[in-house]
């Protein structure tokens, strides 16, 4: 078999059942692969190691009859989860250093699951940041190019390595989380698959926390199979999470039938924005028309606080940043700065925070300070949380209507050129607008590659499901898929 | 609702992220301009709304009290900067 690390999980999974191909074949192949990809700083701590010894591990396992689905399967982990005795940095300078005492509920459910460990994937500081562009590690680079014009162009973010390294066929499937979009936007920059499941589907345990009421772990694969298959293996109840769910885990693969007949898709008037680029606009209306081919019924829909979601987004997501972060103080873990003579323990935790967040999260922490602080209290964070109501409500409205599932554009354009948006952070922030909603309802939502721009850039679409229905979301995404028929690859520069 | 510089140094010394004196008039702008943004809520009727505190109806789980973890000293302390003699060791805070 050719070019291993180029299959799919489902494919892989197959082949390693029939004997096909050993586990240790597909993790030497990344191994290779991840050596020769330094351009685009996907990867930021290599595990070979560790890989090889799991690799042996997962053989022996399939050998023995005993495989789960993503036994034998190499994947990547976006730095943001602790691994045990693995540099968990969450891309910041604050945790240099760090080597987790233990393992994060997600990724110890994978590695459970015989999955390898590649190493861990670049991201935006604690996943703020829309084009990895905030990471301590410098810049994740988009494998796609514009045509022949060798800018290279953000893969998106947070999960900017973890796209990067899907995309490139660095590995077969990554992890991902998403708080405003980290998994959808990224997905959808770089062609390929994303879905952030239902709030407390994933355990957030042991995952670096940014924004805990919106915080998700999901896939980011190769395919909606794939999707269906990793997310199946990240989720179960945790009691070392109070939010997650007590919920049966389904069998997600078994629900992708294609069939769709009869399913009610929404098209929401107030996702159609002032100054949306014409493909956008287009590709939207193929998707409607896509849906409507493989027999669901197109309605049009209202969901009238969408306007609201962002500036709400940058309300909450910042208030809880601010709280999640006081953690780093320089005492338990991570970085400490040098003090001067008579420097006390107020000085130590100005001067270590200074030095260990970068702009966009000092800037988010001070926010977050600021709209919580005595007096601006009700004026911001009540109020946000008010309007964070009325957003949910809006989504319980239309599918009290018997409405099944949304169709959205994923973003507002294709990937950007590194540099090109990180002058004005509310601008950065305009590239969450379309998903933000998703996680400010609690709601699961998938991006799918839907097409490419006049300059071959991949663009997605947003399905966005019902509360606990992943596998009725998926198998929608899935029908779309079918119809779509993506199968554009980046040309290798690297 | 606009920010000033000892607005901004207020802040930034509640969030115990120190600021040179110098770099305080351009977080004030930044902060001016985010805190702008945002400023688009108040033209929304929350009139009678509760104020979001779970976005899953879930009840929050509970468990006997009793004790479950405990014992790892040296893995609490694995990570610090400066642990000393068991504990976590910081500037005199005390005179």
């Amino acid at each position: 078999m050719a070019e291993l690390n180029k299959l799919g999980l489902a494919e892989a999974r197959d082949a390693l059942r029939k004997g096909d191909v050993t586990s240790v074949e597909l993790t030497e192949a990344c191994l290779t692969e991840i050596e020769g990809a330094g351009a685009l700083n996907a990867f930021v701590h290599n595990t070979p190691e560790i890989a090889r010894d799991q690799a042996k591990a997962a053989d022996a396992r399939i050998k023995a009859g005993d495989a789960p689905d993503m036994c034998g399967l190499p994947i990547g982990i976006k730095d943001l989860f602790c691994t045990k005795g693995v540099p968990s940095q969450a891309g910041s300078r604050i945790l240099e250093g760090f080597l987790p005492e233990y393992e994060s509920t997600v990724s110890g459910n994978l590695l459970d699951a015989g999955a390898v460990m590649l190493g861990k994937l670049n991201m935006d500081e604690f996943a703020m940041g829309s084009s990895n562009e905030t990471s301590v590690y410098g810049n994740a680079v988009n494998p796609w190019r514009r045509g022949n014009d060798e800018a290279a162009l953000t893969p998106g973010g947070s999960s900017g390595g973890s796209a990067s390294a899907v995309a490139a066929d660095l590995c077969l499937a990554a992890t991902g989380t998403d708080t405003g979009g980290s998994i959808r936007q990224p997905a959808a920059f770089t062609g390929i698959t994303g879905i952030k499941p239902t709030y407390g589907r994933c355990s957030r345990w042991g995952v670096v926390a940014f924004a805990s009421s919106l915080d998700q772990a999901g896939p980011m694969t190769k395919s909606v199979r794939d999707a269906a298959i990793m997310l199946e293996a990240m989720c179960s109840h945790d009691p070392k999470d109070s939010t997650s769910a007590d919920l049966p885990v389904p069998n997600f693969e078994a629900m992708l039938t294609g069939d769709i007949k009869g399913k009610k898709i929404g098209i929401p008037a107030e996702y159609r924005m002032d100054g949306m680029p014409e493909e956008i606009e287009t590709l939207w209306a193929q998707g409607r028309e896509m849906l409507a081919d493989a027999g669901a019924e197109i309605v049009d829909i209202s969901l009238p606080h969408t306007k609201y979601a962002l500036p709400a987004y940058y309300v909450i997501a910042p208030a809880e940043a601010s709280s999640n972060l006081a953690r780093y103080d320089g005492v338990r873990y991570g970085h400490r700065a040098k003090l001067d003579q008579g420097d006390g323990i107020t000085e130590m935790y100005e001067k270590t925070r200074a030095e260990g967040f970068g702009d966009e999260v000092k800037r988010r922490v001070m926010i977050g300070t600021y709209v919580l602080s005595a007096g601006f209290y009700d004026a911001y964070y009540n109020r946000a949380r008010k309007v964070r109501t009325l957003i949910k409500k809006d989504f319980e409205d239309v599918f009290a209507q018997g409405i099944d599932a949304i169709l959205t554009p994923a973003t507002p354009s294709a990937a950007f050129g590194l540099g090109e948006a990180s002058d004005d952070p509310v601008q950065m922030y305009l590239n969450d607008v379309f998903t933000v909603t998703v996680n400010m309802a609690g709601l699961p939502g998938i991006a799918v590659p839907a097409g490419t721009d006049a300059n071959g850039l991949p663009l997605g679409l947003q399905l966005i499901g019902r509360p606990w229905e992943e596998g009725d979301l998926l198998n929608t995404a899935y029908a779309l898929e079918a119809r779509v028929g993506f199968v554009a690859k980046p040309g290798k520069w690297w | 609702m606009s920010i000033d510089q000892s607005t901004a140094a207020r802040v930034a010394k509640l969030a115990r992220i120190k600021v040179e004196e110098d770099q305080l008039p351009a977080l004030a702008s930044e902060f001016n301009t985010i805190l702008g943004f945002i400023e688009q809520l108040s033209e929304v009727d929350v009139e009678g709304v509760e104020p979001m505190t779970s976005v899953t109806p879930q009840r929050l789980k509970r468990r006997v009290d009793e004790v479950t973890d405990g014992g790892q000293q040296d893995k609490v302390l694995a990570n610090a900067p400066d642990a000393r003699e068991g504990f976590f060791a910081v500037p005199k805070v005390v005179e």
